[in-house]
């Protein structure tokens, strides 16, 4: 399903492979070339977008594998990627670590924290979850906010930039290579997770609990590893997004981003590696469409209505997608392909 | 000790407040199986509007809560008929999401009608105050335990005694069987959201008289699900009860932890503590029913 007509695979490492045909790897390699070229073509600001974009997906990726493929819906995921941040921003500026060191720590850090907000997870599901994951959003925020001589409270706290050896990555540029490389190996990895033992016993704890632990699925150990897995990808945003800034603050990690974060997945399409980078783009896509409309807006109707017109199309995007696209934008994205593959005839066989 | 009791008092008051506001998120968890996320954007209408129709339009307090009334019943109709309605029967998480994005847009609504800004009614409310011995019982508290009392009894009275609130009974019994003896589960629906947008809205006015209307109004509504979770996520008795407990215990413990902690705010983290432990040791609540799943 998927590939053009007469392309056959002999082994089942051709089969299961994520690249299938040429085709497939030469769209890899432009998207590569366009990926590194961007800088040489785009002013500061796009770059920027893009940046953040990156953010976005990696830390989609993690909440996909928890709430896409394991079912464990989290509405805490800022709140761990604030640990993952805050851990990683802590290490180079209070005991000079470099930004190396400190960031698969602060990811450490963050997925230790999932497994601990995950424990109830083994005794609850759904809207109990999402109460509880919610609580940790809150909990995680009002903590830091409590370790004042540490984390530096509400005034935030300023990092240095990360450096590689004597390369300072202070520029935008510098910075978008950073994070893409981190971006795609993280899809790569997100994508490569869900094939595993492992994913596949995620898929079925999300289909039914009850019968995935019948087969002999450990819910205990694979709920445990989606939380920790998850959050492990939310540490490693979380750090990104904090040495981006070369400041760390409660503010950047709000409970409405855990929120978009669950938007982003839906819009994109749930449970699918392609579907969390759609959705990441789109939202990032829109929130841009909202900061240009938003001014002239505001000139026109009323000062606070930029502020309102980001609230109402937010949600108004998701209930369209929950109403009239539940399978999201990489289901439609898929029907497309398949219209163009098939065309002049409306589906296979 | 007097200190204590006027927490208590205080606390007992705000809680009525948190447990009518969970009242109405129980109903529609009952009748429809959906849980509310945007019960706490009800309660932020309802304090904006009660500013609006207190104070801009200067009307008296029957006809500004008449109006506000009026003004719920159309939003929870609208609400159900166009967001709700076409989810039925989708996973968990469509609807859990669907009140999500209607909390940010009545929020963003609230921001475009009213500029997300401080609005004090304080005062506007009749004043009576209470003295009990030491105690002194500030006259919104008083309203607010009034009004969140009377509101709760005439709610207890409509399930019992009116067709549409037995209809609703047996809808959260067992929907298939409500369907098979005529009962239109779509209008059973329509009413459920029509009640909790009500409860919110009164909740809103109240809290309003109590603190001002402003945007943090809508947390309210997290805190209301620490009193369903408390309480039992499908038991009216539960949210009352669970709304009285969570008032007294957030005040007494602010009341004295907050001089201790630097930050302070525990008010607006303690119900999230209670949340965690009680979904650790007790996820059903006090009075929840236990699910027995088959596959």
């Amino acid at each position: 399903m998927g590939s053009r007509f007469g392309t056959f695979h002999e082994s089942y490492a051709q089969d299961m492979a994520v690249f299938r045909t040429r085709g497939d790897w030469g769209v890899l390699f432009a998207f590569l070339v366009f990926l590194s070229v961007c800088p040489l073509f785009f002013s500061d600001r796009v770059l920027t977008i893009m940046t953040m974009t990156g953010i976005a997906v990696i830390s989609v990726h993690g909440l996909n594998i928890l709430t896409g493929y394991c079912g464990q819906i989290s509405m805490g995921h800022a709140g761990f990627m604030a640990v993952g941040g805050y851990t990683s921003a802590i290490l180079c500026a209070k005991l000079g670590w470099p930004f190396w060191a400190a960031l698969p720590c602060g990811a450490l850090a963050a997925g230790i924290a999932g497994l601990i907000f995950g424990l109830p997870s083994l005794k609850i599901k759904g809207f109990y979850l999402i109460m509880a994951t919610i609580a940790a959003q809150f909990i995680i925020i009002w903590t830091i906010i409590q370790l004042r001589s540490t984390t530096g409270g509400t005034d935030g706290l300023s990092v240095p930039r990360p450096a590689i050896g004597s390369i300072v990555l202070s520029s935008k540029t510098n910075y978008f290579y950073l994070v893409m490389a981190f971006t795609c190996l993280a899809t790569l990895l997100a994508k490569n997770i869900v094939r595993t033992r492992a994913g596949r016993a995620f898929i079925a704890i999300r289909d039914n609990d009850l019968a995935a632990e019948v087969m002999g699925i450990s819910l205990w150990s694979y709920k445990l590893q989606a939380f920790f897995i998850g959050c492990v990808y939310a540490g490693v945003a979380g750090s990104l997004l904090v040495h981006y800034f070369a400041f760390a603050s409660t503010d950047q990690f709000p409970f409405m981003d855990s929120v978009w974060y669950l938007g982003m997945l839906i819009v994109g399409g749930m449970g699918n590696t392609t579907g969390a980078i759609f959705g990441a783009v789109a939202l990032k896509l829109l929130d841009e469409l909202v900061t240009m409309v938003g001014p002239i807006l505001s000139a026109a109707v009323a000062p606070q209505a930029a502020a309102s017109l980001a609230l109402i199309s937010h949600g108004l995007i998701i209930i369209i997608f929950l109403i009239f696209e539940p399978r999201g934008l990489h289901h439609r994205w898929e029907m497309i392909k398949a219209y163009f593959r098939l065309w002049p005839f409306s589906h296979e066989e | 000790m007097t200190f204590f009791l006027q927490l208590v008092v205080t606390g007992f008051a705000l809680g009525m407040i948190y447990a009518l506001i969970a009242i109405g998120f129980v109903i529609i968890l009952k009748c429809s199986e959906a849980f509310n996320i945007a019960q706490g954007h009800f309660v932020l209408i309802g304090g904006y509007l009660g500013y609006t129709f207190l104070v801009t339009l200067s009307l008296p307090i029957w006809a500004a809560l008449g109006l506000a009334i009026a003004t719920a019943v159309v939003m929870g109709l609208l609400i159900e008929r166009l967001t709700l309605r076409p989810l039925v029967g989708q996973p968990i998480l469509a609807t859990i999401m669907v009140t999500i994005a209607l909390a940010t847009i009545l929020g963003g609504l609230a921001t475009l009608i009213w500029g997300a800004e401080y609005k004090a009614y304080h005062g506007l409310l009749p004043t009576i105050t209470l003295k009990v011995g030491a105690i002194s019982i500030p006259s919104e508290s008083l309203i607010g335990l009034i009004v969140s009392t009377a509101t709760v009894v005439i709610l207890m009275l409509f399930f019992r005694y009116t067709k549409i609130g037995l209809a609703m009974r047996a809808t959260a019994e067992d929907l298939q069987v409500v369907q098979s003896v005529g009962i239109k589960a779509t209008t059973v629906y329509a009413v459920s959201w029509v009640i909790s947008s009500v409860v919110g809205v009164i909740g809103g006015i109240l809290l309003g008289g109590v603190s001002g209307a402003n945007m943090e109004l809508a947390e309210v509504g997290l805190k209301a699900f620490a009193v369903v979770l408390l309480g039992g996520v499908n038991s009216i008795g539960g949210a009352i009860v669970g709304g009285i407990i969570l008032g007294m215990l957030e005040n007494v413990a602010a009341g004295y932890l907050d001089p201790l902690l630097p930050g302070g705010g525990l008010a607006k983290v303690f119900p999230f503590f209670v949340m965690i432990i009680v979904l650790i040791f007790r996820p059903y609540g006090l009075f929840g029913l236990v699910r027995i799943e088959r596959i």
